[in-house]
């Protein structure tokens, strides 16, 4: 059972490092700001995501569990908060 | 096998990297930025050294409020620039700044290459006097900044509330007592509104529960603080709520409350205690925890307060 849970959390945390390296990349090689935040919210949102999912079955207790769940949720809240703002600025810049 | 030298040796190149960049970059606004992700990699660092109550302070003070004050700081050197783009410093200034920084950088790493082996420490002695007078507390950190180092811990307040005085003395004389500039200029933005309705309340609640906690764990109350004073500033980003008034009865008694209870307690030590900031033993935690509350409070009034920056006049639409 904690061998499958191993394997559960190599194979989540394993996928949630591929896209912070994609949106890494991505941030990287796209050709303007607003394409990189795009790359940004996939490392930020699916990768921070898979991480957590990965971690919890590792978690001491069920109330560390729920703390991860909540980093993962504040980090969605002010990604998708500041990718607004950042766009907006890069809107009114071009203008 | 362990991978954990091998990450602190990348974590160390990478600091070096993000600190030649901070110096490096030519734009102001990217080396606030480094400056920001330096102050998070550091944290990394004190939490590699097994201290998460520094790297609990640096990531909330070093990361989050220094950066807010730089950025703020360099978009009003951008303004001033307009005015008077003479104002530059020249090549000379800046050599004799790289040397003397330079020198200062030398003087401390010749000190830490120096250093006696095992370096002398205060750590047991401190550790001894915290499990004395500050029994009850499951934090030595807390234990030690409160009671040990007692004078050290209520002066750096001080410090904290000199700086608030002389940014706003730096204001004109006739916008004394008036608000400092709103956070921004532009009208309530609905994303932002949103993040800090949301953020807000749920910040509070994990400063209040970092101050809290510090008593047994890692936190207290300039960590907590911290987060208190973020929140509050996100709050007047939004424009959901404006600067107060630096005149504000409130605002001052905020400010001052917690060096003054803590001098207050530290008086009463004298006659209860028999010494100068001595805590009677058995109510030594709860007392404590009322200092480190009032602490709070004056931490989360002057962090916002040196972000906003001295009043302004009010121009008259």
């Amino acid at each position: 059972m904690t061998g499958l849970l191993d394997l559960f959390s190599i194979a989540a945390i394993g996928a949630g490092t591929f896209f912070f390296f994609a949106g890494t990349v991505g941030l990287l090689r796209f050709p303007d700001s607003l394409t990189g935040l795009h790359a940004l919210a996939k490392a930020d949102n699916l990768g921070l995501g898979l991480v957590v999912l990965g971690l919890i079955p590792r978690a001491d207790s069920a109330l560390s569990a729920l703390k991860l769940i909540v980093i993962w949720a504040l980090v969605l809240l002010s990604g998708a908060s500041t990718s607004q703002l950042i766009g907006r600025a890069l809107r009114r810049g071009r203008k | 096998m362990s991978l954990l030298p091998y990450f602190d040796v990348g974590l160390a190149l990478l600091i070096v990297g993000v600190a030649v960049w901070i110096i490096a970059a030519r734009d102001l606004f990217a080396s606030v930025v480094s400056y920001v992700a330096y102050g998070l990699l550091l944290a990394f660092v004190w939490i590699r050294l097994y201290a998460p109550d520094v790297a609990l302070t640096e990531a909330a003070v070093g990361g989050g409020v220094t950066g807010v004050l730089l950025i703020t700081a360099g978009k009003r050197l951008g303004a001033l620039k307009s005015i008077a783009p003479e104002a530059q410093p020249g090549l000379g200034f800046k050599l004799r700044i790289g040397v003397l920084a330079a020198l200062v950088a030398a003087a401390l790493g010749a000190v830490m290459i120096m250093l006696p082996d095992p370096p002398p420490s205060l750590a047991p002695q401190a550790a001894a006097a915290a499990a004395g007078a500050g029994a009850g507390l499951g934090n030595p950190i807390t234990a030690v900044l409160i009671s040990y180092r007692s004078f050290d811990t209520m002066l750096e307040k001080i410090v904290l509330i000199l700086a608030v005085l002389a940014v706003w003395s730096v204001g004109s004389d006739k916008a004394w007592g008036n608000t400092p500039a709103p956070f921004r200029q532009s009208k309530p933005y609905a994303p932002m509104v949103f993040l800090a309705q949301m953020l807000a309340p749920i910040g509070a609640l994990i400063g209040l529960h970092i101050f809290w906690v510090g008593a047994d764990a890692p936190g207290g109350a300039f960590q907590g603080g911290a987060l208190l004073a973020a929140m509050w500033m996100v709050a007047m980003m939004a424009r959901l709520v404006e600067p107060p008034r630096v005149d504000a009865r409130w605002l001052r008694l905020a400010l001052i409350a917690g060096p003054a209870v803590f001098l207050i307690v530290g008086l009463a030590g004298e006659f209860v205690a028999g010494a100068f900031f001595a805590y009677p033993p058995g109510i030594a935690k709860p007392i404590i925890l009322i200092i480190e509350a009032f602490m709070l409070l004056s931490i989360t009034a002057s962090l916002p307060m040196l972000v906003a920056g001295p009043p302004i006049e009010r121009s008259e639409k």
